[in-house]
């Protein structure tokens, strides 16, 4: 019988743990594949924000609609997403979410999103909110962005019409400190926070990787949006521990060692037991390992030239 | 009899009055200005919460309207100058005619974005453009300007029930341009078909007459051609035939090429400049699919649309230039 991933929405420790290990994993193995020579192209992978993922989504609807980036795996199997069709779209084979057409970056399945243009998804996440807004559905819309995307000019007419409209659409913008090789004392002028509080919209703050931190700052956030106010916004401060995507890592090798004391897996790890953690690790190495498999084996799509 | 100002606003009274899923957005839309160019008038007034007047946001407005259509609604954005359309660039060409192919088919974009393009009102350099070469031929996205030939409120009503993503080009001087009858009037001499298509094609000739010279156009240069057929006609004796087009882009020519099977000879007219315009790709599709041709294509000079009425009448085409084009063409 086929191998099923699912994840269950609870606010619990054993299930932070693995979401968390889940994307770890897989974020690893896909690096490996890349090494490997087996897969072309590029990716961006999650490996050190993993809390943010496994937090939020363990706090929101599993209904609410989700405008996700060019590193959107973590947000993906967080989401409930299914490691085998990721794996098989960034194989590029038919079977993949989206049938090899949109690989790493321009993912859709259910009420989730990707696209790769920095900006971009703010505004189409928006309307996205205001349609929920007008049809009375309750959906919150969330919106991921980075701090690299606070140059984008679209953003800040994005939050203008989100704060005049009143949409429930909540931003969720994950510091990792760095913008591709640019650190943010390089690319953002005053106060990441200001920015939102100018159209007078909420913000929800926290610099941490402590997976629980997260679902508490995140449960507020959502508390809000949802009922119906306005717009809000929920900056994490996290690290990101690879490249921002392939070979474009500047930092010294003193900087990635101290970052790794702030992992996620370390710092929730105490909270679950020894026997939980092994278990965790050995479904997890089956759920990614099954996923790689199956996919490595599925066929390539053809080019219907009709549409 | 309608002008084409009349037909698109009761096209869209029409289509708000019966789908509650359509959505109009654009700047100053609201009543009583309704409109920079009128076209939205009396649309807030009657539908209240379905008329969205926005920030000076062109990026936004298109982005807010993407998500909308992922999303179960069906909205009609408004860009108040189609020389604006570069701010909305990237919602257009990286969101709007992607997600449906990039997604595998799981979603639609219904989305119409409608905006005025054209000079000839003496708007100066950023308010007189046709830009809407820069999105012909972009995958997933069709571009279609109305004339007065067809029916400009039903060609926007079909625009609005297309479930991808629409660019609807209105030239600014049409809006006050009567519509055409059949037999009557200025086509009170010709016949003409229909092609057969959601956004119909036609080609006007004079019955019984061989035609030397066919002419593609589309949107206000219908106008600009009209005459110039009938001053062929009478002072050459030379039969022109018009091929009309409402669907610009993608490029469906079979209409084209039947006449130029006739005729050998086209000549192609747009207001936007030369370079990578319309006329550029239909002529190339034209000589890959048909032997011997003469070509020439009429546009704009290398030059912004200046202010001054005397710069802009030689800047853009005009009768004159259209029909020494026209000669020259037929004399090869």
């Amino acid at each position: 019988m086929p191998l099923r991933y699912n994840v269950t929405v609870m606010d619990n420790n054993y299930a932070l743990y693995k979401t968390m290990l889940l994307i770890r994993r897989f974020e690893e193995r896909l690096l490996v594949e890349f090494s490997a020579g087996n897969l072309v192209g590029t990716t961006h992978v999650y490996i050190g924000e993993e809390a943010d993922a496994a937090g939020i989504f363990s706090v929101s609807d599993p209904n609410d609609v989700v405008f996700s980036n060019h590193r959107c795996h973590g947000h993906f199997l967080a989401y409930g997403g299914e490691p085998y069709r990721l794996a098989a779209e960034l194989m590029g084979k038919s079977t993949g979410l989206v049938g090899g057409r949109g690989g790493s970056q321009h993912i859709q399945w259910r009420n989730f999103y990707s696209n790769g243009i920095q900006g971009g998804i703010v505004p189409v996440a928006t309307g996205m909110a205001l349609a929920e807004k007008t049809r009375q559905t309750g959906k919150v819309t969330l919106a991921f962005i980075g701090d690299g995307t606070l140059g984008e000019g679209v953003l800040y007419e994005s939050l203008n019409m989100a704060a005049l409209w009143k949409l429930p659409i909540l931003i969720v913008l994950e510091d990792n400190r760095y913008a591709q090789t640019t650190p943010v004392e390089k690319g953002v002028a005053g106060l990441m926070s200001g920015r939102f509080s100018a159209f007078g919209i909420p913000v929800w703050e926290r610099d941490t990787t402590d997976v629980l931190e997260v679902c508490a700052i995140a449960k507020e956030a959502f508390h809000y949006v949802r009922s119906g106010v306005g717009p809000g916004v929920l900056i994490l401060h996290t690290y990101r521990f690879s490249a921002h995507s392939k070979g474009d890592d500047s930092r010294l090798p003193e900087e990635l060692t101290r970052i790794r004391t702030f992992d996620p897996l370390i710092l929730h790890k105490p909270r679950v037991t020894a026997e939980e953690c092994s278990n965790a690790e050995a479904e997890v190495l089956t759920i990614v390992e099954d996923a790689f498999k199956r996919a490595e084996a599925d066929p390539y799509p053809g080019l219907s030239v009709k549409e | 009899m309608s002008i084409v100002l009349e037909s698109l606003n009761s096209a869209l009274h029409r289509v708000m009055e019966n789908d509650a899923s359509v959505y109009v957005l654009g700047e100053d839309i609201l009543d009583p200005y309704g409109g920079a160019f009128k076209v939205t008038r009396g649309l807030s007034t009657k539908f209240p919460g379905r008329v969205l007047t926005t920030p000076i946001s062109e990026a936004a407005i298109i982005g807010v309207a993407n998500g909308m259509a992922l999303r179960g609604l069906r909205p009609v954005a408004e860009i108040m100058f189609g020389d604006f359309l570069t701010l909305s660039a990237d919602q257009l060409v990286n969101h709007a005619a992607k997600f449906r192919w990039m997604y595998n088919n799981n979603v639609h974009v219904p989305l119409v974005v409608r905006t005025p393009m054209g000079g000839r009102r003496g708007y100066g350099p950023t308010h007189s453009q046709s830009l809407e070469k820069m999105f012909l031929g972009t995958p997933g996205m069709k571009v279609v300007a109305p004339n007065t030939l067809g029916n400009p409120g039903q060609l926007l009503e079909e625009a609005i029930s297309d479930e991808d993503p629409v660019l609807f080009v209105e030239h600014k001087l049409l809006y006050t341009c009567r519509l055409l009858e059949s037999g009557k009037g200025d086509l009170i001499d010709y016949e003409y078909e229909q092609s057969g298509q959601t956004y119909p094609n036609y080609v006007l000739r004079y019955p019984d007459r061989i035609p030397q010279l066919t002419i593609a156009t589309y949107g206000y240069n219908f106008e600009l051609a009209r005459p110039v057929i009938l001053n062929l006609l009478m002072e050459y004796e030379i039969f022109a035939e018009i091929v009309l087009f409402s669907q610009l882009s993608p490029f469906d020519l079979d209409l084209l090429f039947d006449s130029l099977q006739r005729t050998r000879r086209l000549m192609t007219i747009e207001e936007g400049t030369l370079a990578n315009g319309w006329g550029a790709e239909v002529v190339a599709r034209a000589v890959e699919a048909i032997n011997r041709l003469w070509v020439r294509r009429v546009a704009a000079l290398d030059f912004p649309v200046a202010n001054s009425r005397a710069l802009e009448d030689a800047i853009l085409p005009s009768q004159k230039s259209i029909m020494e084009a026209a000669l020259a063409l037929v004399k090869k």
